[in-house]
């Protein structure tokens, strides 16, 4: 708490004075903001499909029952496997904690800091690559998760129930890792010239589509993992 | 925690944003929340009562809310911001209501059984 706010830099007004609309916000937010409006509804149609397609499966493995095959008497087990998942959203929780600081800390590159503490707030390296690196332990859980499913018998089209999981936690393993892909870049623009003041819009909008990937997962994880 | 107030660098230049430590009880908050509902899923009189979907839906729906609200600053920010995210997420939250009517997994019981 000992810190102190030295004044704040006006060439970050300077640098997007250009970018000002007649709604006197951003388009660059605002488009960043329609378009996670868009994808709410692509989620939500993946989500929707899941649910309608939920018990409607004729052969198993099933996600939460277990099964015995009538062909071969092979029994199959519960598919989904809750402690991974668990250990997964917490990671991604975590992810956006990162997210949140590395975004603070460069909105808030004009305070003076001193203890050690102080520093590594004010690191949005060591966050942006922190965010990365959760996102990736994110993704190597869900890698894992489908090389098991696929292992014990359920594929792609194996039934309702498999079609409609894989595509839509493969859809947002996709969005997970195109935002790795954006940390990484930011990480590499801070690593080269720091990130300013100027570049908070920038590390702002990643950090929108970060948190919207984790608002998705937050509702992926009750309704299908927790939801019998 | 080094404190300090947002300024520049956004079109919302004046919004003021909370500090890492509002980020760090938050993400407690998130976790407890997260617990609870792992909990609930291996408490089987919890699990198998009528009030088990309803719970996790809340605390869902309570999670959202809160990353929505703090993490992604639609609690400090211009209201546009809000009504792009709020709008279609409206519209898909009634269209998946829909849905879930019309291929019969909610109804609702107009009339008791005689």
């Amino acid at each position: 708490m000992s810190a102190t706010a030295i004044e704040p830099t006006s060439h970050a007004h300077d640098a997007h004075a250009h970018h000002h609309t007649s709604t006197g916000l951003d388009s660059r937010k605002i488009a960043i903001w329609a378009f996670i409006g868009s994808e709410c509804m692509l989620f939500v149609s993946l989500i929707s499909t899941y649910l309608i397609y939920k018990g409607r499966s004729r052969v198993g493995p099933y996600p939460h029952e277990v099964w015995t095959d009538p062909a071969t008497g092979h029994t199959f087990k519960a598919i989904l496997n809750i402690p991974v998942t668990s250990f997964s959203t917490f990671v991604l929780l975590m992810s956006s904690l990162a997210m949140v600081l590395a975004h603070n800390a460069v909105v808030n590159r004009h305070v003076k800091r001193t203890t050690f503490m102080e520093r590594l707030e004010g690191n949005s390296f060591f966050w942006l690559i922190a965010t990365a690196i959760l996102g990736t332990m994110f993704l190597m859980c869900q890698a894992y998760e489908f090389t098991s499913f696929v292992h014990e018998g359920l594929g792609l089209t194996t039934n309702l129930f498999s079609s409609s999981f894989f595509v839509l936690t493969g859809f947002h393993g996709a969005h997970v890792t195109a935002g790795v892909l954006w940390l990484v870049t930011l990480a590499s623009i801070d690593k080269k010239r720091g990130l300013e003041l100027k570049d908070a819009l920038t590390v702002d909008m990643c950090a929108l589509y970060w948190h919207f990937v984790d608002v998705v997962w937050i509702a992926i994880f009750v309704l299908l993992y927790l939801i019998k | 925690m080094a404190e300090g107030h947002e300024a520049g660098g956004h079109d919302d230049a004046h919004a003021h944003h909370p500090t890492a430590k509002t980020y760090l009880w938050t993400a407690l908050f998130l976790t407890i929340v997260t617990i609870i509902e792992i909990s609930a899923y291996y408490i089987k009189p919890w699990s198998e009562s009528a009030i088990y979907i309803p719970s996790m839906l809340i605390m869902s729906a309570v999670k959202f809310g809160v990353v929505c609200a703090v993490y992604m600053h639609l609690k400090y920010d211009n209201k546009l911001f809000r009504n792009l995210f709020v709008g279609p997420l409206a519209i898909a939250i009634v269209t998946l209501t829909g849905l879930m009517f019309l291929f019969g997994k909610v109804a609702i019981q107009l009339s008791s059984s005689q």
